[in-house]
């Protein structure tokens, strides 16, 4: 087991590492100048050059590299150029909306979908089967930022019950968080719901045709006693594949939803910061991204091993 | 199951929020990068602190005036170069030091210093000395005499700020204003409170929160939910007409400082060929760009000039839309058989939407535009920097920017002495009237060579609840002064 800890943590290191370095010459290449644009249309070329020059843009880009890197090993992400203040603090400012945005979404989206893929596959070819299936189909071909305005124009134009911008702030208290969270939630999970509810229908299928699964019922359990002893810990194993590449993406991936609701969250920021070449927030943030997709790919590694006791003696080998 | 979540849905939302009457919430569109109005170009910054927590010696007004700020009266010498400000005494910034001459001498002494990053150093550069008197008396003397130079310490650019503060400008701006900073929570709200020792009159909302939606759809709902006060500057006008019929809404079109123009390259061939301009002069049709492009909220120019201006001239009809003048026109250039442009434009959807128009406009005299889209740094690299353009559409924002055209390094490429020799004339004259007739001239100079196409006017698409007042109808600068703003309903209140 440590052996297999050793190996996935190696590799987590190297692919950052890696990943630094392509993120860096990315984002040389992008043309357009960060000093430029914050003159806007001013013809002031002396105030841009000072502003270079305050920035630290006049270093070599290898100076530029090892500043940076070894910044970050320190926790010293940078000062924003736009914003002139530690990108560290800005991105942590929006995790407190993002993190708990993605996990509310998640938690919705696990608690659809988990049922409605295990009704439909035990009562596979049957009505339920086909309207709860044809209804995911539908969840999945709806864009969620149009599914957003629909709740919008819903919930807050017309009933009023949501406000229709906004974050509360976690000063307000947990549920005016929760309240100012749920139908950006709403929208971002019922997509994700819909795929994650197909992927359990077909890996509960998959799994009640195995062996063991005859073997118990042959040893006189229902079909239902079957399903919940053995096979839902072996279905789960693609679903879990599934939701830690949701997690990531719903971390940074709801700029629309988030412009839409007004969120201050992760997305719009690295989306701004791109449009207005603060390349420093934008280097960081690509970065946590990357840590973040790394790391909950090890965390569903050792999730595989939890439910799966085969994987972790193969590790040890 | 459904029942459980009706019953989630309703007990979420039961939780309310209790609002109080005397904040006003405000919606923006883009956020400020910073809150220092001296260290960057974007307006942003000044529609969120000018006037509310940053003043300058004067103050521009909704119709543009200079009136008095930091500074109670002043006198300009005979010569124009000399400008004797008297100060107003008791003000203090809002971290308690006291304010006097020595800020302005400071302000100002760094703005036009060697590093300063004052995206319009510009204004402070004609100065000679700064001389204090007294602590309430400050002597300005100039170069020369520049007449504009009263209007441009009104801006943004020009505020006073302390020199123990300065730095911290950015993120905890602290400023002499009727309202101070308390607190920014990035890409969600800004938030003021009223500054109880103002030395001025107070204002009567006691707190404002700005409140970012981006989203122009999201500006709507938010507004018709009730969780925003007013949109000065609405992003949307294509919904607009849907406030018109709801009686607790108010929209008032106004104009801003903002000259939409098809900016052209005058460098390069074949628009250095002044029969081509006017050929594209006269196949542009305007009332088309502003009913498609803006739905009708704007106002059409002929020239780069502000129709607010008291020395606007119309010159609309001096290229009236005529496709077979601007045919003649092509032919007289030799290009009877057109040619192709590229048109390189910025992302706002008012450069976006009228640049659609315009290629099909420049399509019937046989200019086959290709549209290029790009993002803001892009264009500011390519086409401001290295005029590597044929054609763009930007709205030129800050007010009173005829003298660009005269700077020949300007990305238009226009380099006219005769040009250039009106604008030094106004730089140096100091009596207004030979000013104005100047100005008049300059407007009709760059119409006469069709330096660009002249589109319109960008409007300002101001929404607000039913009951307030005091918004600014015009923006004469980019900047939302909320001294004078107040409920109608509250006074009413309180009167009962």
């Amino acid at each position: 087991m440590i052996s297999f800890l050793l190996k996935r943590l190696f590799s987590l290191i190297l692919t950052l590492f890696v990943a630094t370095i392509i993120i860096f010459i990315l984002i040389e290449v992008v043309p357009g100048d960060p000093a430029a644009f914050m003159m806007g249309l001013s013809t002031n070329t002396d105030a841009a050059d000072a502003l270079r020059a305050e920035l630290g843009l006049n270093l070599s880009a290898w100076d530029r590299y090892f500043n940076w890197i070894s910044g970050m090993l320190v926790g010293d992400f940078g000062i924003s150029y736009t914003y002139r203040i530690p990108v560290s603090e800005l991105v942590l400012d929006r995790l407190t909306v993002s993190l708990p945005l993605t996990i509310y979404a998640l938690i919705l989206s696990t608690i659809i979908a988990i049922p409605v893929g295990v009704i439909s596959a035990s009562k596979r070819g049957s009505f339920s089967d086909t309207f709860l299936m044809g209804t995911a189909q539908i969840g999945v071909a709806i864009p969620n930022f149009w599914f957003a305005i629909l709740l919008v124009l819903l919930f807050s134009t017309t009933l009023q019950w949501f406000s229709a911008v906004g974050f509360v702030g976690w000063e307000a208290g947990f549920f005016p968080v929760l309240k100012s969270l749920t139908l950006p939630a709403i929208s971002l999970a019922l997509p994700q719901a819909a795929i994650l509810s197909r992927v359990m229908r077909s890996s509960v299928l998959e799994v009640m045709d195995e062996d063991y699964i005859r073997t118990a019922r042959a040893k006189g359990l229902t079909k239902r006693q079957a399903l919940i002893r053995h096979g839902l810990r072996n279905a789960m194993i693609p679903v879990l594949t599934i939701l830690g590449l949701q997690f990531s993406f719903l971390l940074a991936g709801g700029i629309i939803i988030e412009s839409i609701f007004s969120l201050p969250g992760l997305g719009r920021l690295v989306f701004q910061a791109i449009a207005q070449r603060d390349l420093i927030v934008v280097k960081s943030i690509v970065t946590l991204l990357v840590l973040a997709v790394v790391m909950i790919t090890f965390l569903v590694d050792l999730a595989y091993a939890w439910v799966d006791p085969r994987l972790r003696e193969r590790g040890e080998r | 199951m459904r029942r459980l979540f009706t019953i989630f849905i309703l007990s979420v939302s039961l939780i309310t929020s209790a609002s109080a009457q005397t904040t006003l919430k405000v919606g923006l569109q883009l956020e400020p990068p910073n809150l220092d109005p001296i260290s960057g170009a974007a307006a942003a910054i000044d529609e969120v602190v000018y006037g509310n927590v940053f003043e300058g010696l004067v103050r521009i007004d909704e119709n543009g005036d200079i009136k008095p700020g930091l500074a109670n009266f002043w006198q300009i010498s005979t010569d124009g170069k000399s400008y004797l400000f008297n100060l107003a005494e008791g003000v203090s910034f809002h971290d308690g030091s006291p304010f006097d001459a020595e800020d302005v001498r400071f302000s100002f002494n760094r703005a036009r210093a060697q590093n300063s990053t004052n995206a319009k150093k510009y204004i402070f550069e004609p100065i000679a000395n700064i001389d204090i008197f007294d602590p309430y008396t400050i002597m300005i003397s100039l170069n020369q005499a520049r007449p504009d130079f009263l209007f441009n310490i009104g801006l943004g650019d020009a505020v006073i700020v302390s020199s123990k503060s300065v730095d911290k400008n950015a993120s905890q701006p602290i400023g002499t204003g009727p309202y101070k900073f308390k607190k920014w929570v990035r890409g969600d709200r800004i938030e003021f409170e009223r500054n109880e020792n103002y030395w001025g009159a107070l204002p009567k909302m006691e707190a404002i929160t700005f409140k970012i939606i981006t989203d122009p759809l999201s500006a709507y709902t938010a507004m018709k939910a009730g969780d925003i006060d007013t949109f000065p500057n609405y992003p949307a006008p294509e919904n607009l007409f849907l406030f018109n019929n709801d009686p607790s809404y108010e929209v008032e079109v106004g104009l801003t400082a903002g000259e939409t123009i098809l900016s052209t390259n005058n460098k390069r061939a074949p628009f250095d060929n002044i029969l081509v301009r006017k050929a594209m002069a006269h196949a542009i049709n305007r009332k088309e760009i502003i009913e498609g492009a803006m739905f009708g909220n704007a106002e059409p120019i002929g020239s780069h000039f502000a129709p607010t201006h008291p020395d606007y001239v119309d010159l609309t009809g001096l290229y009236p839309h005529d496709l077979t003048k601007a045919k003649a026109f092509m032919r007289e250039a030799g290009y009877g058989d057109g040619f192709t442009a590229s048109l390189k434009l910025p992302p706002p959807i008012y450069a976006r939407r009228t640049g659609e128009l315009i290629a099909h406009q420049l399509s019937k005299i046989g200019i086959k535009v290709n549209i290029e889209n790009m993002e803001w740094a892009q264009w500011i690299d390519q086409v401001l920097r290295n005029l590597n353009y044929d054609l763009t559409i930007v709205s030129h924002v800050e007010p009173m920017d005829i003298n660009i055209y005269a700077n020949p390094n300007y990305y238009f490429g226009y380099d006219n002495k005769e040009f250039q020799a009106i604008i030094k004339k106004i730089d140096s004259s100091s009596n207004p009237e030979e000013i104005s007739a100047l100005y008049k001239e300059a407007q009709r100079k760059i119409a006469d060579d069709a330096v660009n196409g002249y589109l319109f006017q960008m409007g300002k698409f101001g929404v607000w609840k039913k009951g307030l007042k005091g918004m600014w109808r015009n923006y004469p600068i980019r900047s939302n002064d909320f001294r004078d703003v107040y409920f109608e309903e509250q006074e009413g209140l309180m009167n009962d």
